[in-house]
């Protein structure tokens, strides 16, 4: 039993539907204040200086550790580092706990910053968004992986701020290769408090957004994996204790009124963005996520897999 | 002395005058530097709207059968419309 605030089913589907789950200044002020001071000082603008060795020089020097992939995420950071503080956050390690589980792995970490225009002028480079992709490369698996986004500081939409696409997580796509996609219905721009976190699902689309403010703006990265020798990996690690036994399906298409809020009309919610057909597919998706989180081979919302899997020839 | 503008627009199904959810611009004339996330209401409710503000159609596209083993199975945008302006440009 974990003493660790765990998400609760509601939460779950949220993050099933919707790919991402966002806590709002949860990283306390002075921890973000000491990671800021562990990864210093970024270098002011020199005309002629390449931006590209800005940003080297500024990895060399900034507070954070090289860590092999594979190192278990308890290893990864030394005791009393603000990065160590982090996971450790009981909100943090909750939720953490019920997306990947027991003994999650550390994948690899990234300081992110976006550079305001006088560092494109002085470089001689274009100041420009970052395309629209998916992260690593084509991921069949049910399983996933997760990636924190951490934001130090107040990031104002002057400052553009990670882009992403809610519900674009569970298409097997290739990186950029839909970097074609420049905007799309209900697209979120991460505009936050100091000390917000963005938890993500490893297949959500996003980008960096153009910063046209006149500071730097800095995200820590932080991608997850669930740990394969774990006895129970990412299954039933939420508070399975809110989930509400299923004792038949909803009425579906002729509905009086708004049905009320549970798990089902949460997997049922489509997106701005969605496709009048594909978006069924999508909720098919959700649910067989959803069978696997809850380890509930028969589940099913609104009756979409019950009708496909009824294979009454055979 | 003409330049291309290109417009691409994806659509909720595969009929051009159903509801835009996707959308591209790219500016052959170089006056303006359309990029990802520029835009958070699209420039058409439907792609019939892009032609009645004359852009051109070139392209549209296909719809494909699924293949037996992968049919929920999504990647991409599926309709997809391809549009152009010509544009004047000074030498």
């Amino acid at each position: 039993m974990t003493h660790l605030p765990l998400l609760n089913a509601q939460q779950m589907a949220q993050f099933v539907a919707r790919g991402f789950l966002r806590l709002d200044g949860v990283v306390p002020e002075a921890l973000n204040g000491q990671f800021l001071q562990e990864m210093g000082e970024i270098a002011p603008p020199v005309p002629g200086r390449g931006l590209m060795r800005t940003y080297g020089e500024m990895l060399a020097k900034a507070g954070v550790p090289e860590v092999a992939a594979g190192t278990p995420l308890d290893q990864a950071y030394e005791d009393g580092s603000a990065l160590a503080k982090l996971v450790q956050l009981p909100v943090v390690a909750g939720a953490i706990r019920s997306l990947v589980g027991e003994d999650p792995i550390f994948d690899h970490h990234f300081l992110h910053v976006t550079f305001p225009p006088a560092y494109h002028e002085a470089s001689g480079g274009e100041n420009v968004s970052q395309h629209t992709h998916q992260d690593s490369t084509i991921d069949p698996r049910t399983a996933f992986d997760i990636q924190i986004m951490y934001y130090p500081h107040a990031v104002t939409r002057e400052m553009g701020g990670t882009r992403f696409v809610p519900g674009t997580h569970l298409r097997r796509v290739s990186e950029v290769a839909l970097g074609r996609y420049q905007n799309i219905r209900g697209q979120q721009h991460m505009v936050c408090e100091p000390g917000t976190l963005l938890f993500i699902h490893s297949g959500i689309w996003h980008g960096g957004g153009i910063n046209l403010s006149d500071r730097t703006r800095t995200m820590f990265k932080i991608r997850i994996n669930p740990n394969p020798r774990s006895s129970r990996t990412q299954v039933r690690q939420f508070d399975v204790s809110t989930l509400v036994p299923q004792n038949q399906q909803r009425p579906i298409f002729y509905v009086k009124g708004p049905l009320p809020p549970s798990v089902e009309q949460t997997l049922m919610t489509p997106e701005p963005w969605f496709e009048q057909d594909t978006g069924r597919l999508e909720f098919l998706n959700r649910i067989r996520l959803w069978r696997y989180l809850t380890d509930d081979p028969t589940y099913d919302a609104d009756y979409w897999l019950t009708r496909v899997e009824n294979l009454a020839e055979v | 002395m003409q330049r291309q503008k290109i417009l691409v627009l994806y659509t909720a199904n595969s009929a051009l005058d159903s509801p835009v959810i996707g959308w591209s611009v790219y500016d052959g004339t170089g006056q303006t530097r359309p990029m990802a996330g520029d835009q958070d209401e699209p420039p058409y409710r439907t792609g019939v709207d892009a032609l009645k503000d004359g852009w051109r159609l070139i392209q549209a596209a296909q719809l494909l059968p699924h293949a037996r083993g992968a049919e929920f199975d999504l990647a991409y945008l599926k309709y997809e419309f391809f549009f152009e302006q010509l544009v004047e440009v000074k030498p």
